[in-house]
């Protein structure tokens, strides 16, 4: 392809979206007049990369769980209980009350985001070039860079919270959560506001900061492909590239692990009562 | 980097996958997991009750040992008790009747020498009443002297 850094960096930034454009022709790619699609369309490569991540885990996870076994475990047996065991032991000194959804959401959050931020340690142009070879113009393979992936997951998280919220302590005891502190009570708008902001901002801080974190990290390989035009920057920048690749290692893990456990630790709040001030 | 439908799909996706993951995976590990658990910490006790019992087996023998050993001391001791005991009264059974022995004989004896002096007392009045005749030449009346030679006959 033969197309300026810009063009290059576009294309990588680039979803392959199904939508509507304003000639009113639903087609993959952007429109020709660069407008926006609007809301009904969709991402086809971000929904088809995080459903067949999720698809992978959910196999695996099933296989193990099938032949998991009292006895002496395998090897992939062994290495999913390890996980589960974490995931079980994080739970639990965390969410002290009784839910058993709670630990089995925080599994699956954390082996899926891994496994799409894994996505981020493929060479960045492995994929999209391949499909563009097979007539696929946008390929974007990390679906946490996209941030309607985070969002979603934050915002079914959030739907949670104010389940578990109100089903805890009742629509009127949610509300007086709100209103009635942490100021007293004749400043209940007020107390309202500030903490009806700190509510939204669990959501909007959960699926930006994976969101943030991912899309940098893949600017930053998407900067370093750019590196390999000559000989002698090319190989510096293979060097940058396995380098960033093996500080990215512990990003994704560790990002993937704090959605998991601040997902679990706004559930903790969502059923625990604040005394009163 | 438009928020489009992606996000509400997104949303569903991931009720989804939790929902999958919470019934057909997380239980079923957790209670494998569980059950070792429990397999081990009851091989663990068992092992630890096995040891106790080892002991307390060990206790057992080493006091039968000792019961037994006690057993046949006596045993010995009242065998040699009872040899001593019979030693005694064989011994005592030989004095017994060498005893009788010797007084059967002395009977015996006193009885021969009764009869002999019986004989002889008789011999001795026939031989008195011989002399007597002879020393007097003369026909002594038996029927007359008789009870005087019985008298005689008797303080020999």
């Amino acid at each position: 392809m033969a197309e300026t850094s810009a063009e290059y960096i576009q294309h990588h930034l680039t979803n392959l979206t199904y939508g509507q454009c304003s000639d009113g022709a639903w087609q993959f790619a952007p429109c020709a007049d660069g407008a926006s699609m609007g809301f009904l369309s969709i991402n086809v490569d971000s929904m088809g990369w995080s459903i067949g991540l999720g698809i992978v885990f959910c196999v695996i996870f099933r296989i193990a769980a099938r032949r998991a076994t009292a006895g002496v475990p395998g090897a992939l047996q062994n290495a999913v209980e390890m996980l589960v065991e974490f995931i079980d032991d994080t739970c639990r000194s965390i969410f002290t009350h009784s839910n058993a959804v709670i630990a089995p959401m925080a599994l699956t959050i954390f082996v899926w985001v891994f496994l799409m931020n894994l996505m981020d340690l493929v060479p960045v142009d492995w994929i999209p070039e391949l499909a563009y070879a097979l007539g696929v113009p946008y390929m974007k393979i990390v679906p946490t860079t996209d941030p309607n992936v985070t969002m979603g997951m934050a915002l079914a998280v959030f739907a949670l919270i104010l389940f578990y919220s109100i089903r805890q302590k009742g629509a009127g005891g949610f509300l007086g959560e709100l209103a009635f502190h942490p100021f007293p009570k004749v400043l209940a708008p007020v107390n309202f506001i500030l903490e009806s902001v700190t509510l939204l901002a669990k959501p909007l801080s959960l699926g930006l900061r994976l969101f943030g974190n991912l899309y940098a990290g893949e600017m930053i390989f998407i900067l370093i492909a750019l590196m390999y035009a000559g000989w002698a920057i090319g190989i510096f920048g293979g060097i940058l590239q396995w380098a960033w690749a093996v500080f990215h290692v512990l990003i994704i893990t560790l990002q993937a692990f704090i959605f998991a456990v601040l997902t679990v630790v706004y559930l903790a709040q969502a059923y625990d009562v604040e005394e009163e001030h | 980097m438009d928020i489009n439908m992606t996000l509400l799909g997104q949303t569903v996706t991931f009720i989804v996958f939790v929902w999958f993951c919470y019934k057909f995976i997380w239980p079923f590990l957790i209670e494998a997991m569980r059950e070792r658990q429990k397999t081990i910490a009851e091989g663990l006790a068992a092992g630890e009750e096995a040891e106790r019992s080892r002991e307390s087996a060990r206790e057992e023998v080493a006091d039968r040992l000792k019961d037994a050993q006690a057993e046949a001391q006596r045993i010995v001791d009242q065998a040699r008790s009872q040899a001593a005991q019979m030693v005694e009264q064989a011994r005592q059974d030989a004095r017994d009747e060498g005893d009788r022995l010797k007084e059967a004989a002395n009977a015996e004896i006193e009885q021969e020498f009764n009869r002999a002096r019986e004989t002889l007392r008789g011999e001795v009045a026939a031989l008195a009443v011989q002399g007597a005749q002879r020393i007097l030449e003369a026909d002594i009346d038996r029927d007359r002297h008789g009870e005087l030679l019985n008298r005689l006959a008797a303080e020999l």
